[in-house]
């Protein structure tokens, strides 16, 4: 059986302000509206009542990274010469993300498949993900668009978490899921904490009974996407709201594409590769003028298509949307991927 | 450069060797990998691609269109484009520039064994067929009759002009040259390579086809290929997809779940029949 432990509730700052000297720290912090992950400083609030609202992913894969620097030198004698110089930094700090929320650690799940396990390795991707150990915040209500109980998830998932965490009325009830979490448990020396685990279960089995469900099930979904592929009448009428603005990809913590450019000072420069999205024009446009996705209509049946049937199909059945409902709570023309995947799950074809 | 050679994002340095003019928009650059041990244990599959990078400027992606057999150097043929094909355009003898290769899948040549082979290719799309067919040359016995389809808009744009000369002399190759319209000084076929290819109607028995070119090309020569009587599994062609990471990551790639940079760019047209409909 895993290890727990318990921490009263006005001890919570004092124990994350001893981790924060153990490594790297992300809280989510309110500024202004919003909640954001952001490094640990001591005396900051912090907002563990609603999801935050960006994902902690950038943690893991930042919104714009460093591949490498590079270094033009040229030869004095013969300045026609110019020798190459390549860097890469693969070093990456300790670190600990504290109280994201379980579909939000699903999200990094999702991307170990791409990013780990299928062929090629990622290795800035691999370097973060293995130095950094997440302890995540179980859910004990939904938030408005949320869904993670539809694809197969939970407000209490453990799958992507080394140590979950449930807020109870006397404190906080931690358990560990992986050996990272383990070690985490051990050097913050906490009080056993099993005497609360059922009251903690019932608090996770209550929220998760007050998810709503926009459809029953996700059989056949992956092929019905995929059957309504020319159907284009279908996929203008669900996009016919939608400005192409992104911000769903951008708030999502599964969509994880990017794009690479070189940017040079001088002889220097470096080439950095920045999140990008499916749900812009320029994503597919070839040199030739050539774009196999010019409509935004095309575009949203790649975003809703990639969740719900490419990578499902890829990786055996697991759904690439983690159902956290950001993109339905943020759209600012209030698109509803959960709403479009029950329209497929509808539709003839 | 430094030691994390497994870095699949992190170029291998390489010289340009020789810069051959090939069209007034399309230069072939012949490169070699700067570190000879690297470049002694470079080993690829005919059809893969590289990623080629102008440091300051990005990457592109083009099909190494020297063949495995003839290992001196690696040769890309780049058409003008955009921005890094145009600096690719701008580079001399002796400069340097990125490489990551090989990527992708590549033609399944050992089950093309004892088969007759159809090329038909279009402008700047003999590139990937070009490695094919040196790796044929050179390995002439294990195939049946080869015949090359190849057109371009004008003889000025036709590429490789020294291999195409070399082929015509062989009597183990049957080379068909044509261009759209009639031109000063050409001899060949005049006429839309479609045209000329159910003009010369080879045989689909015991036959593979080959085919790349501009989309409306392929278009036009799969429909004729299929009143030739191939079948969908006989006939292969190479997609071309915007293209980033090359490794299946950066997700930009895709048609349905297909990625053109990993299960790609070959597919036969059997294949693309089971894929969604997005190129
Ligand atoms: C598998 C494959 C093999 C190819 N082989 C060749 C070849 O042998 N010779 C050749 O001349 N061209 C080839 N191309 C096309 C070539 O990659 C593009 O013309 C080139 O990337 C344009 O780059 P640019 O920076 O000059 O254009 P820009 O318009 O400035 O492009 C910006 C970026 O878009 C991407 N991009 C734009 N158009 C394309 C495109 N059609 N395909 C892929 N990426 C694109 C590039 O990554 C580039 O960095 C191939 C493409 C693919 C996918
Ligand atoms: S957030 Fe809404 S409007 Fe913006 S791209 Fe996504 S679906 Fe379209
Ligand atoms: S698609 Fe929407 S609901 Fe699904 S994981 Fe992304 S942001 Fe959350
Ligand atoms: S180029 Fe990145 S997934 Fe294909």
């Amino acid at each position: 059986m895993a290890h727990s432990g318990f921490i009263p509730k006005d001890n919570l700052n004092s124990v994350i302000e001893a981790l924060s000297k153990k490594a790297r720290l992300f809280v989510p912090v309110e500024e202004g509206d919003l909640v954001l992950f952001k490094p640990f400083a001591a005396g900051q609030t912090m907002c563990f009542s609603r999801p935050a609202n960006l994902p902690p992913k950038a943690v893991i894969f930042p919104q714009s990274d460093v591949l490498f620097d590079f270094n033009l030198k040229k030869d004095m004698e013969n300045l026609k010469k110019v020798e190459v110089e390549l860097k890469e930094n693969l070093d990456f700090p300790s670190t600990i993300i504290v109280g994201c929320r379980p579909c939000d650690a699903q999200g990094f799940r999702i991307y170990d498949r791409v990013y780990l396990e299928a062929g090629a390795t990622d290795p800035y991707y691999k370097g973060r993900r293995e130095k950094t150990t997440i302890i995540t915040l179980t859910c004990n209500a939904p938030s408005p668009g949320c869904f993670c109980t539809s694809v197969g998830r939970g407000p209490a998932d453990e799958d992507g978490s080394d140590l979950l965490m449930t807020e109870l009325p006397k404190g906080y009830y931690l358990e560990a899921v992986t050996d990272k979490g383990e070690a985490v448990l051990k050097e913050l020396g906490l009080a056993d904490g099993s005497a609360y685990r059922e009251e903690a279960e019932k608090a996770q089995e209550s929220a998760a009974k007050a998810v709503r469900k926009p459809f029953a099930s996700l059989e056949k979904t992956p092929e019905k996407l995929i059957g309504l592929f020319d159907d284009q009448q279908f996929w203008e009428a669900e996009a016919a709201k939608c400005i192409s603005c992104g911000a769903c990809t951008y708030l999502c913590p599964t969509c994880y594409c990017f794009n690479i450019t070189d940017e040079q000072a001088g002889s220097r420069g470096e080439r950095i590769r920045s999140w990008d999205a499916c749900m812009f024009a320029h994503f597919t446009l070839e040199a030739s003028g050539h774009n196999p996705r010019p409509s935004k209509a095309q575009r949203l049946k790649n975003r809703v298509g990639h969740k719900f049937s490419y990578y499902p199909t890829r990786y055996k059945g697991v759904t690439a949307c983690c159902g956290c409902g950001r993109c339905i709570r943020y759209c600012p023309v209030s698109v509803d991927i959960s709403e479009i995947v029950a329209h497929v799950q509808g539709a003839q074809g | 450069m430094t030691e994390h050679h497994s870095n699949p994002y992190l170029p291998e340095l390489a010289t340009v060797t020789r810069v051959i003019e090939e069209t007034p928009n399309i230069k072939s650059f012949q490169v070699v990998l700067n570190d000879p041990a690297k470049m002694k244990k470079f080993f690829f599959e005919p059809g893969q691609v590289g990623q080629v990078s102008v440091f300051g400027v990005g990457e592109s992606t083009f099909v190494i269109n020297s063949p495995p057999t003839r290992m001196d150097f690696l040769q890309f043929s780049v058409m003008k484009a955009g921005e890094v094909t145009a600096a690719l355009h701008e580079l001399a003898e002796g400069e340097q520039i990125g490489v990551r290769a090989p990527l992708g899948n590549w033609f399944p040549y050992k089950s093309m064994k004892g088969k007759n082979i159809l090329f038909v290719g279009g402008g700047i799309g003999l590139a990937p067929l070009r490695t094919l067919i040196l790796f044929m040359l050179d390995n002439r016995s294990d195939y049946a009759d080869i015949t090359i389809l190849y057109g371009a808009r004008t003889s000025l744009d036709l590429c490789y002009k020294q291999d195409l000369k070399e082929w015509a002399a062989r009597s183990d190759v049957k080379l068909i040259q044509t261009i759209d319209a009639e031109y000063p000084g050409w001899t060949g076929k005049i006429g839309m390579v479609p045209n000329v290819l159910k003009e010369i109607a080879p045989s689909a028995e015991n036959a593979v086809a080959v085919t790349c070119g501009p989309p409306i090309m392929i278009k036009f020569t799969l429909q004729a290929l299929s009143q030739l009587k191939f079948t969908d599994d006989q006939i292969l062609t190479t997609l071309e997809k915007r293209m980033k990471c090359g490794i299946g990551i950066c997700g930009r790639c895709n048609i349905g779940d297909k990625y053109v940079c990993k299960d790609g760019p070959v597919f036969s047209l059997a294949q693309l029949k089971d894929i969604p409909s997005e190129l």
